[in-house]
């Protein structure tokens, strides 16, 4: 009778005796587990110091749903469009875990920030007249109750590309595609040209395309601040912390044609605290590598590219930094208020930076890239490389000043100079957005939400990005862009 | 609004000739002479019975009326809505008509409400006064405008900066450009001194170029040159 009055937890614990004792090599290690609690208890009491509740709140949660490698401004774009597609409020947890919150060396501060949709790919045009459309209603996207509307700093100017001779044609094909995907883009003759810039010497230019609405340039940090703050608000949590490692658990299956694959899943990522070994194990469903410059170490911890080469196991990302120069300079005779982002035949591209004459550009290395290894400017890559383009092209630079420079990283795609977005097919649970060379940033709400929609739906639903999936590695299936900057 | 004998000089020439004018009310050019007789006979009654006279008025301003609706966009007047701030049905008669201008100031137009006025080949007077949406970008979208438009304001627009009015560069017949009062315009002198560079052919009105100038006790007698600090 008292056995079933008693509940039934406490009735097994007074009135039997425990099994461990009885049959031992019970594999709880109960004395260990008593020494423990005996330890814990001696702290609660008074007098000691309660070490119970560690303080963990500088560490990142111990799960997560999603983990986004790197917070740019593509991993921020990620984590918006995330949490705005979401099926119900507060559906995906997501973390967002970047080094270094000075974004001292990350490609989206450092960038020139111009847009432009003058590309040669459908998907590319797509990708920037959305990001434009983005940017102009920016304030309703990123509204954040109480706090005040960005102010991106908008110039509406546009691009002028100049193509030579040989790349007449390639010209004109691309701005039919770009005209057929809705961008205004009108092509002008030398003459033409000079008509309306009578500042430029068109000396080897035969057609110019000039971008007339949604082109120009805007301040990224504007925007990355813009992102953080609202994706802060939706309750993304964000962690100041490096990737050291990821532990994955694998499975081996065959295909359709009885080929053994081994498939790979990540569970958990390990995230170093700065200046510490402290760590913490992130458990997690999918991970976005969204790390930039950095994104082939990344993916190189999840055991990309480990394997025989040639192989799909043996392919790597093919991301790397590559180091590119901005200057700005005081030119008092130069181009006015309706200078465009020039790009010129050879390479070499300005734009005008606010009223006081001050220009900034620089131009891609042909021959030999600089060593990635650091930021610092190489100040006669100007006076050798940039000025006699820029000179020969507006004969006004031909007595400019240089005030100020700087360099930025692009995480930059040798396979085919375009970003690399979606699953890998072998780790599958990895999520790239990457490799965009140099036009990563003017991409970004296009391409968030690209793998937003591949992360919740499965599938690409607004803009097909399917040719930038990383089988086409392994393919061979290169997208080259002709137009990079 | 057309002074009255400015709008009468229009309203003549639309007269057959039957009428020469309006205080000759009655002349013709029928043969002289009954005509002669029925105008004295009507001036005399004119004259001397009131209710003759108002029946003449009456009838005037009849006349008046019908010449006026034929004339009424060689007065340049403006089509305004009435004091519900509906628009007259008749407007819809006038599809083929080009518009010549509009004033949109203290509308709530914005960047798709822009598409409407684009289509606008012959538009030649565009008045944007006050608009709190029009920003950088809605200007960027003027361009399609260049070949007929002359006259462009946009004073008053909180969100217009110096990046949007770089883009006016296109409308090359432009002739009287407005920016006063650009609240978001950083430094009023030095733009108005480069969108007057920018368009050699146009009136830039709205910035006094002092506004720029910091004026300094030491300084004065040297800064002649030069007015704006680069």
């Amino acid at each position: 009778m008292i056995r079933r009055v008693l509940p039934h937890g406490m009735g097994r614990g007074l009135l039997t005796r425990r099994p461990g004792t009885r049959r031992g090599g019970f594999s709880l290690d109960w004395d260990g587990k008593v020494s423990e609690i005996k330890k814990k208890i001696k702290s609660i009491l008074p007098g000691r110091s309660c070490d119970l509740l560690q303080d963990t709140s500088h560490l990142p949660p111990e799960h997560s749903d999603v983990v986004i490698v790197g917070g740019g401004v593509l991993g921020l774009s990620v984590a918006y469009w995330l949490k705005k597609l979401e099926s119900r409020r507060g559906a995906i947890r997501v973390l967002v875990v970047e080094r270094d919150h000075t974004y001292s060396q990350a490609s989206t501060g450092l960038s020139v920030g111009g847009i432009c949709q003058q590309f040669s790919l459908p998907e590319n045009i797509q990708l920037s007249l959305f990001s434009a459309s983005f940017l102009r209603n920016i304030n309703e996207y990123l509204a954040v109750v109480d706090a005040p509307p960005l102010d991106l700093r908008f110039n509406p100017s546009g691009y002028l590309l100049l193509a030579s001779e040989k790349d007449a044609a390639a010209m004109e094909s691309n701005v039919k595609v770009q005209r057929q995907e809705g961008a205004k883009v009108s092509l002008m003759s030398p003459d033409q040209l000079r008509n309306k810039f009578p500042w430029i010497n068109t000396e080897g230019v035969a057609l110019a395309s000039y971008g007339m609405e949604d082109e120009g340039w805007f301040d990224p940090w504007c925007l990355l601040q813009g992102l953080r703050r609202k994706v802060q608000s939706l309750g993304v949590l964000f962690c100041q912390g490096e990737v050291t490692r990821f532990v994955s658990s694998s499975q081996r299956m065959l295909t359709t044609d009885d080929k053994a694959v081994v498939l790979k899943r990540i569970h958990e990522v390990h995230v170093k605290m700065d200046r510490s070994l402290e760590y913490q194990p992130v458990e997690c469903a999918i991970v976005i590598n969204a790390a930039g410059a950095w994104s082939a170490q990344i993916a190189a911890l999840a055991g990309v590219g480990e394997g025989p080469p040639g192989t799909l196991q043996g392919t790597k990302l093919p991301v790397e930094p590559r180091k590119r120069y901005v200057y700005v300079w005081h030119c008092p005779q130069g181009p006015g208020l309706e200078t465009p982002l020039v790009a010129d035949t050879s390479g070499a591209y300005f734009r005008r930076e606010g009223l006081g004459s001050n220009y900034l550009g620089g131009r891609s290395p042909t021959e030999e890239e600089p060593d990635p290894a650091n930021l610092e400017v190489d100040h006669d890559f100007f006076q050798d490389k940039v000025w006699p383009h820029l000179a020969l092209r507006v004969p006004a630079f031909e007595t400019l000043k240089v005030q100020s420079a700087w360099a930025g990283y692009y995480d930059y795609n040798t396979f085919d100079q375009n970003g690399v977005v979606g699953p890998h097919p072998l780790v599958v649970n990895m999520y790239f957005a990457t490799g965009f060379s140099g036009h990563g940033l003017q991409q970004a709400p296009g391409i968030g939400r690209a793998v937003a929609e591949m992360v919740l739906k499965g599938r690409f639903q607004t803009i097909d990005l399917s040719p930038f999936l990383f089988t086409r590695f392994y393919l061979g299936e290169k997208i080259q862009e002709n137009n990079i900057i | 609004m057309a002074a009255p004998w400015a709008s009468l000089r229009l309203v003549a020439p639309m007269w057959n000739g039957r009428i020469r004018g309006i205080h000759r009310l009655g002349a013709a050019v029928a043969p002289e002479g009954s005509q002669k007789k029925k105008r004295t006979i009507l001036q005399f009654l004119t004259n001397y019975f009131y209710d003759v006279e108002a029946l003449r008025d009456y009838l005037l301003q009849g006349e008046m009326y019908k010449v006026h609706e034929k004339n009424r966009f060689r007065d340049k007047e403006w089509i305004r809505p009435d004091k519900y701030g509906h628009f007259s049905q008749e407007f819809w008669n006038f599809c083929e008509v080009p518009v010549e201008a509009v004033d949109a100031g203290d509308c709530d137009i914005n960047y798709e409400g822009l598409d409407n006025l684009l289509r606008l080949k012959e538009l030649q007077s565009l008045s944007l006064q006050r608009c709190s949406h029009v920003d950088d970008w809605c200007l960027s979208r003027l361009y399609p405008l260049a070949d007929s438009l002359q006259e462009l304001s946009l004073a008053g627009c909180p969100r217009i900066s110096e990046r949007g009015l770089a883009c006016l560069h296109h409308l090359q017949n432009l002739r009287r450009l407005d920016i006063s009062d650009l609240p978001a315009v950083s430094n009023p002198g030095l733009t108005q001194i480069l969108v007057e560079e920018m368009l050699p052919n146009c009136e830039v009105v709205g910035v006094d170029w002092a506004e720029g100038l910091k004026s300094g006790p030491e300084e004065q007698p040297r800064d002649t040159a030069s007015p704006v600090p680069a």
